[in-house]
C-alpha cells in the first residue's frame, strides 16, 4: 500500500502543489502533494474542509423532525438521510423493520431506488462521463457535461433524462424532488395513487433499457482500456455492506457483512444497531472527516470501502434478473473472489442503476404499492438505529431521546466517510505510480481526482468540522451595474475587485 | 340603506359595531393579518393589518367602522410596510421553514409569500430560546413565537382556562406559562384546548403529529393566504 506517503518525513524543502477545489465531486475538499526536487511525490493527502456539524445542532429538537431536517444535510441523496432518520424513529415508536406495515416498506423502498437511480446516474453522465469518454488527461473545456452533450448528444440527453426520472420517482413518493417528505415514524404519510403510478410505468421499460446500454457502454470503456483501468488507483481492501438475509443485493434493510480482500467473510448478518461494536472511527490532525475501522482489526488494517463497488463484491447474487447477468459478467471480468480496481466503481455503479430500474418496475406493478394501511406504532423506545446503503455506501444514524422525546445525542457515520482511508489510498497510488517524477500540469492533476470520482464522494455530507466554503458577493445597483466584488477562496482569503 | 366605508375606492357596507377587518371580510376584502382571528377579542399587536383611514395610519382589527372613512388597503405602500413587519417577525425569532413541521400550514410563512417577502433583509438575531417539551401531547418551541397571543387569548376566552401570558416589554417580550414552574406540564393545558391549537406558527405544537399531512394536502399548498382567510373567516365574522 502507499501509506507511507500520508506523511513526509522532511517537509522542509519540499515544493507544494494542491488541487482546490477537488472538483465534480458533491461537496468541497482539495489534495494537496508534497514533491521533491526532482518532482518525486513524497506526500498526497485528500483534505476535506467544510463545516456542517448536524450531530450538534439536532441536539433538543424533537425526534419527529429528524428524518425532514437531517436530510437537508445533502441535496443530492437527500432521500438517504431520509429513510436512516426514519428508520432510526420507527425504533423509537416501536416498531421494528419487520412490523412496518407492508404498503410503507414498499413505498420507503421505491423511494429509495428512485434515489440510487438518480443520484447514479446524475454520477456516471454528469460528474464522470466527460473523464471517462474524453480521456483523464483531456482539455479542460471537454471536463462536463456540456461537451458530453456536444459530442455525444444521445447519451447526455439520455444521463439527463434517467436522472429526472428518478427525480420523479421522489416527487411522486416525496411530495418534491429534493427535500420532501414522506416518511414519518413507524410509516408513510400517503400512499401512492394510481394516477402517479401510471405516470412512473409510462416510462420504466425505456428507463431499464437506458440503464442496459449504460452497463454495456461502461464495459466496453473499461475492456478497452485495460490494463490501465484495472490499475488506475487500484488498491486491495475489505468492503463493508448491508446484505439480504439470504446473501443477495440489498439497498434498504439487512444485516452487515464485511469481507476482505481475498473474498474470506470477516462479518456476516450483523444486526447493525450493534455496529458500536464493530466499527470504531479514528481522528487525524490533517483532516476533518474521520477514519472508520473495523474494531477486531485495529485502525491499520481494518478500514474498508463501501458503495457501489463493495455491494457488487459483497453480494452473492442480485435478485432482478438482467443486472444479475451484469453482476456474473463483472465479477468473471475480474478473475478473483473480489474486484478491487477502482474504476470498476462505475462499473459497479451501473449494474446497480439497472437492479433499480428493473426493481422499480416489480414495486410499481406490486398493489402493496398503493395500499393505505401506511403507520405502526408499537411502545415507546429511547435510542434507534437507522442504516440503510446510500448511493455511496453504508450509511448509519443513531439517535438517543428523553422522557419529553427531545432528541439527547446524534452519531452520524456517512457513506463517504468510510471511503475515506480508500480515497486517500488510491489518491497516494495515483500520486506515486502516475505523477511522481513528471512535471505536474493541470490535466495531468486531474488524475487525482478522477481517482476520488470513481467513489463518487459527498464530502458536504460526510464533514464535521470547520471549514472555508469559497464565497463571491457581488453588490448590484438598482441599473444593474456591478459596484462592487468581495471574493472569498477556499483558504480562506478575501479580496476586493472594485468596479468604481 | 346600510351604512358604507370605501376600501381602496370601493363602498364597503358595514353594520355599528364592527371593525374595519370586520365588514373588510365580511365583503370579500382582505386585509394580511397575524393576531387577529374572529372568534376572540382583537388585540392590535402583529401591526399587519394596518390601514389608512382618511390618511391616518390605524390597525383594522381594532378600528371601528364609521361613516366617511376612506381606507386604503391594498397600495405598495401598505404592502412594503407590511412586508418590513413581516420580515422583522422573522429576524427576531428562528423561523427555519425548511425543517419545520408548519411548513405548507403556517400563517406566517404564507403572509410572507402573499407578501412577496423574498428575504428577511434585517440582520437575524438568532435569539437563544427555550423548547418546552415537558407536557405529554404539547410542546411549546418559544424560537417561533411571535407575541400575537393568540393562545393567551384562546386559552383564557374559549378554554376557560389561563395557561399563557405575555411578560417583559419591547425587546424584552417573552411568552410565559402560568405555572410555578414555568413549564407546560405544571398546568392543565391539554391536547384538545382551542390554545393548543391556535399558534398561527410553529411555536405551539401537538406532539408525535408533525409531517403527517404530506405535501399537496397542506393548507398554503395550492391556495394563498387571503384566499383560505376569507373562506374561513368569512362565516365566522357573520355570526
Amino acid at each position: 500500500m502507499y501509506e507511507h506517503l500520508e506523511t513526509a518525513d522532511n517537509r522542509e524543502n519540499l515544493k507544494r502543489v494542491v488541487v482546490d477545489p477537488v472538483s465534480r465531486v458533491e461537496g468541497h475538499g482539495k489534495v494537496t502533494l508534497l514533491l521533491d526536487a526532482d518532482n518525486k511525490v513524497q506526500q498526497a493527502r485528500l483534505h476535506i474542509v467544510e463545516f456542517r456539524g448536524f450531530e450538534r445542532f439536532i441536539q433538543g429538537r424533537p425526534y419527529w423532525e429528524l428524518p425532514v431536517l437531517v436530510q437537508r444535510l445533502c441535496g443530492i441523496c437527500p432521500v438517504s438521510h431520509h429513510l436512516a432518520a426514519a428508520k432510526a424513529i420507527d425504533q423509537l415508536v416501536g416498531v421494528d423493520p419487520q412490523n412496518l406495515p407492508v404498503s410503507a416498506d414498499k413505498l420507503r423502498r421505491l423511494l429509495h431506488f428512485g434515489q440510487l437511480f438518480q443520484s447514479h446516474a446524475l454520477h456516471f453522465f454528469h460528474l464522470s462521463s466527460p473523464d471517462l469518454l474524453f480521456g483523464f488527461e483531456s482539455d479542460i473545456s471537454k471536463r462536463s457535461i456540456i461537451a458530453v452533450l456536444g459530442a455525444y448528444p444521445d447519451l447526455g440527453v439520455q444521463g439527463v433524462k434517467m436522472r429526472k426520472y428518478g427525480q420523479e420517482v421522489i416527487r411522486m413518493v416525496s411530495g418534491k424532488r429534493v427535500h420532501g417528505t414522506g416518511a414519518i415514524a413507524g410509516g408513510m404519510n400517503k400512499p401512492l395513487t394510481k394516477a402517479e403510478r401510471d405516470y412512473l410505468l409510462e416510462d420504466i421499460d425505456q428507463m431499464i433499457e437506458w440503464s442496459k446500454a449504460s452497463v454495456a457502454l461502461i464495459k466496453k470503456v473499461h475492456c478497452s482500456n485495460l490494463p490501465y483501468y484495472d490499475d488506475f488507483g487500484t488498491i486491495r481492501s475489505n468492503y463493508l455492506g448491508l446484505i439480504k438475509p439470504d446473501g443477495a443485493l440489498e439497498f434498504y434493510h439487512g444485516g452487515l457483512r464485511a469481507k476482505n480482500a481475498q473474498g474470506e467473510t470477516l462479518m456476516d448478518h450483523v444486526d447493525y444497531c450493534k455496529y458500536n461494536d464493530y466499527i470504531h472511527e479514528e481522528v487525524r490532525s490533517w483532516t476533518y472527516m474521520k477514519f472508520p475501522y473495523l474494531l477486531s482489526m485495529g485502525p491499520e488494517n481494518g478500514w474498508y470501502r463501501v458503495g457501489p463497488l463493495a455491494r457488487i463484491n459483497n453480494c452473492d447474487y442480485i435478485n432482478t434478473p438482467i443486472a444479475e447477468a451484469a453482476r456474473v459478467e463483472f465479477k468473471a471480468h475480474g478473475g478473483e473472489a473480489m474486484v478491487h480496481s477502482t474504476l470498476a466503481f462505475h462499473w459497479a455503479r451501473l449494474i446497480e442503476i439497472l437492479h433499480c430500474a428493473e426493481s422499480i418496475k416489480i414495486l410499481l406493478n406490486d398493489p402493496d404499492i398503493m395500499g393505505h394501511d401506511l403507520v405502526a406504532q408499537g411502545e415507546k423506545r429511547y435510542e434507534g438505529v437507522g442504516v440503510i446503503e446510500a448511493p455511496r455506501g453504508t450509511l448509519f444514524h443513531h439517535y438517543q431521546v428523553d422522557e419529553n422525546d427531545i432528541v439527547t445525542k446524534a452519531n452520524l457515520i456517512v457513506s463517504t466517510t468510510s471511503n475515506n482511508m480508500g480515497m486517500n489510498e488510491s489518491v497516494r497510488q495515483v500520486a506515486a505510480e502516475y505523477l511522481s517524477g513528471r512535471e505536474l500540469t493541470e490535466p495531468l492533476l486531474n488524475n487525482l481526482e478522477v481517482a476520488i470520482r470513481a467513489y463518487d464522494p459527498c464530502l458536504s455530507c460526510a464533514t464535521h468540522a470547520l471549514g472555508k466554503m469559497p464565497l463571491q458577493l457581488e453588490l448590484i445597483d438598482v441599473e444593474g451595474k456591478l459596484i462592487d466584488k468581495l471574493v472569498k477562496n477556499s483558504d480562506g482569503q478575501i479580496g476586493r475587485n472594485s468596479h468604481g | 340603506m346600510s351604512k358604507t366605508i370605501t376600501i381602496d375606492g370601493t363602498n364597503i357596507p358595514f353594520e355599528d359595531g364592527q371593525t374595519i377587518m370586520e365588514a373588510a371580510t365580511a365583503a370579500g376584502v382582505y386585509i394580511p393579518h397575524l393576531c387577529h382571528h374572529p372568534e376572540y377579542i382583537p388585540h392590535g399587536s402583529c401591526k399587519l393589518c394596518t390601514v389608512k383611514v382618511n390618511g391616518r395610519i390605524c390597525s383594522a382589527c381594532t378600528f371601528p367602522a364609521m361613516e366617511g372613512q376612506d381606507v386604503l388597503n391594498n397600495t405598495k405602500e401598505l404592502t412594503d410596510d407590511r412586508r418590513k413587519i413581516t420580515q422583522m417577525l422573522f429576524v427576531e425569532g428562528n423561523h427555519f421553514c425548511p425543517s419545520c413541521e408548519k411548513t405548507g400550514n403556517c400563517q406566517l410563512q404564507a403572509v410572507a409569500y402573499h407578501l412577496n417577502m423574498l428575504d428577511d433583509h434585517f440582520p437575524l438575531f438568532y435569539p437563544n430560546r427555550e423548547v418546552d417539551a415537558s407536557h405529554a401531547d404539547v410542546m411549546i418551541d418559544h424560537n417561533r413565537c411571535i407575541f400575537c397571543t393568540l393562545c393567551v387569548r384562546a386559552s383564557q376566552q374559549k378554554d376557560g382556562k389561563n395557561v399563557f401570558a405575555i411578560s417583559g416589554r419591547g425587546i424584552n417580550r417573552h411568552l410565559i406559562i402560568n405555572s410555578e414552574s414555568g413549564l407546560l406540564k405544571d398546568t392543565d393545558l391539554d391536547a384538545t384546548d382551542q390554545a393548543a391549537h391556535i399558534c398561527p406558527t410553529g411555536a405551539i405544537l401537538i406532539k408525535r403529529t408533525g409531517y403527517q399531512v404530506p405535501i399537496g394536502e397542506r393548507i398554503y399548498d395550492h391556495q394563498e393566504i387571503d384566499q383560505v382567510s376569507l373562506e374561513t373567516e368569512h362565516l365566522q365574522h357573520g355570526e
